[in-house]
């Protein structure tokens, strides 16, 4: 079966761009905000957002790394034994922090990515913005920001391309 | 890249891949030591144990912590305290501590070979933390994780290892972990120290000190094996530390921003002197800390993952 681009290049930048008024619509402003992007993507995704928040604000808002594969729940069935590096270069404590990942599922990255932060230290406040919610959580999680939502059968994938990874800007759904 | 390796026995029976694997993953996990918190939950529910039948300070208390900062529990065992005094064979204490379900067995034994003939018998990871004058692996893993992290890489490096060469399990292991890279790497110490085939490891001999560390990047002293009979391999000790003692004279000799390392324990004005042991070009404390990263690495990659 074909593939469904749900989002083309310029609908990407026009959702991000939504998303970045959105958070600081809710936070008035981004004078306490870090952003923290999940690796892979959600690094790129922080980064864009940290861009256009500087474009509107005239702050730069702090990016850090996240790598939660030491707090997944499925870490002792994963094939790659790779754990890459976490790089937060901020406190953590006390400010609002913007958890940033690419597409949103079971719930379950989340869960481990809040844990990972929690022992870091105590944000005042974690808020979860994911460029694409496909549905089908397993735990009581949500976005508090979402660029798309499309509720995806189990066959179909949903594949976040950026061109710093991927070489190009796209959204696709993929039936297998 | 994979890991599929029940056991660590070796570093000869790793593969480069192997290698880099480990000290990749153990650069990860040198972050959580640094932290507030440092614990994370990644071994969750596994057990630990530690079964030294030699003596130790820093090797049982890094997998301790090691196991411990990742959420395993851990349990040691030491020669003097177990039913070993009591005449029960290494396999039978092996056999009935895995009745006892850990997940993996950390053995340090002065038999070569030691914890080799367990992982036959056993369903637990077993780790070797030092079998006689054999292997050392972790060791060998922290002392190369510590080189590449102060030299930034591993190949192009002019390593020298001086002292009790033969009896070394740490001299050893490094051979057989240098051997992948491009390294050229030197060996010094009294004749009778040095295996007269030490060249088939790809290593040099030069009984000269001083020549030895000439233009080094890494000096890595050993001190003498005296519970493996060290000490009847040389005239005398004044004699061993006027030849083959550290001091700052050598460190002239060598790269300007040579390193020092030493696997401890250190015999403080035998093979090096105070003021190299604390000198600016010292990173034997560094290897220590590392020591419990690369531990943690290879927790996780043997018993972290479903097989």
């Amino acid at each position: 079966m074909k593939n469904k681009v749900l989002l083309d290049k310029k609908a990407l930048e026009r959702t991000v761009t939504r998303m970045t008024h959105e958070i600081l619509e809710k936070n008035h402003g981004c004078a306490a905000l870090s952003l923290i992007g999940i690796r892979t993507r959600g690094i790129y995704l922080a980064n864009r957002l940290q861009k256009k928040i500087e474009d509107i604000e005239g702050i730069k808002p702090p990016v850090g790394i996240l790598d939660i594969t030491m707090y997944r729940d499925d870490i002792n069935k994963l094939k790659s034994p790779v754990i890459k590096k976490t790089d937060i270069p901020f406190d953590v404590n006390n400010g609002t922090i913007i958890l940033i990942d690419d597409v949103m599922h079971t719930g379950r990255t989340t869960r481990a990515a809040i844990d990972a932060i929690m022992d870091l230290g105590r944000p005042k406040k974690i808020q979860l913005a994911v460029l694409v919610d496909r549905g089908n959580r397993e735990l009581p999680i949500h976005p508090d920001y979402a660029g798309i939502h499309y509720t995806a059968n189990p066959e179909e994938e949903v594949l976040v391309r950026l061109h710093e990874v991927d070489g190009k800007d796209e959204v696709v759904i993929v039936r297998s | 890249m994979n890991w599929d390796k029940k056991d660590l026995l070796g570093i000869k029976e790793l593969s480069k891949e192997e290698i880099l694997l480990v000290l990749d993953t153990a650069d990860s996990f040198k972050d959580i030591s640094k932290r507030e918190i440092k614990k994370v939950p990644t071994l969750r529910g596994k057990t630990v144990i530690t079964l030294f039948y030699e003596p130790s300070t820093r090797t049982r208390t890094s997998f301790e912590i090691a196991a411990k900062r990742l959420s395993a529990d851990t349990i040691n065992i030491s020669s003097g305290t177990s039913s070993s005094v009591k005449g029960e064979t290494l396999k039978d204490t092996a056999r009935n501590l895995e009745s006892m379900r850990p997940d993996a067995i950390v053995i340090r034994h002065s038999m070569p070979g030691a914890p080799h003939m367990l992982a036959k018998i056993l369903d637990s990871s077993v780790v070797n933390g030092g079998d006689g004058a054999h292997e050392h692996p972790t060791q060998a893993l922290l002392d190369l994780f510590t080189i590449r992290e102060k030299k930034g890489r591993i190949d192009g490096l002019k390593v020298v290892i001086i002292g009790d060469i033969a009896h070394s399990r740490v001299a050893r292991s490094n051979f057989f972990i240098l051997r992948h890279f491009n390294t050229e790497v030197v060996c010094s110490g009294p004749p009778t120290m040095i295996p007269p085939d030490i060249e088939s490891l790809g290593v040099k001999a030069e009984y000269d000190m001083n020549k030895a560390v000439r233009d080094a990047d890494v000096i890595m002293m050993l001190r003498i094996q005296k519970e493996r009979g060290g000490i009847s391999f040389i005239p005398s000790v004044k004699e061993y530390s006027t030849l083959y003692g550290l001091r700052k004279e050598h460190i002239e000799k060598a790269k300007k921003d040579v390193i020092i390392m030493h696997p401890g324990p250190m015999n403080r004005g035998i093979e090096i002197a105070d003021e190299v042991a604390d000198g600016p070009y010292s990173v034997i404390l560094d290897q220590v800390e590392n020591g419990v990263a690369v531990r943690m690495a290879i927790l996780y990659l043997l018993i972290g993952r479903e097989a």
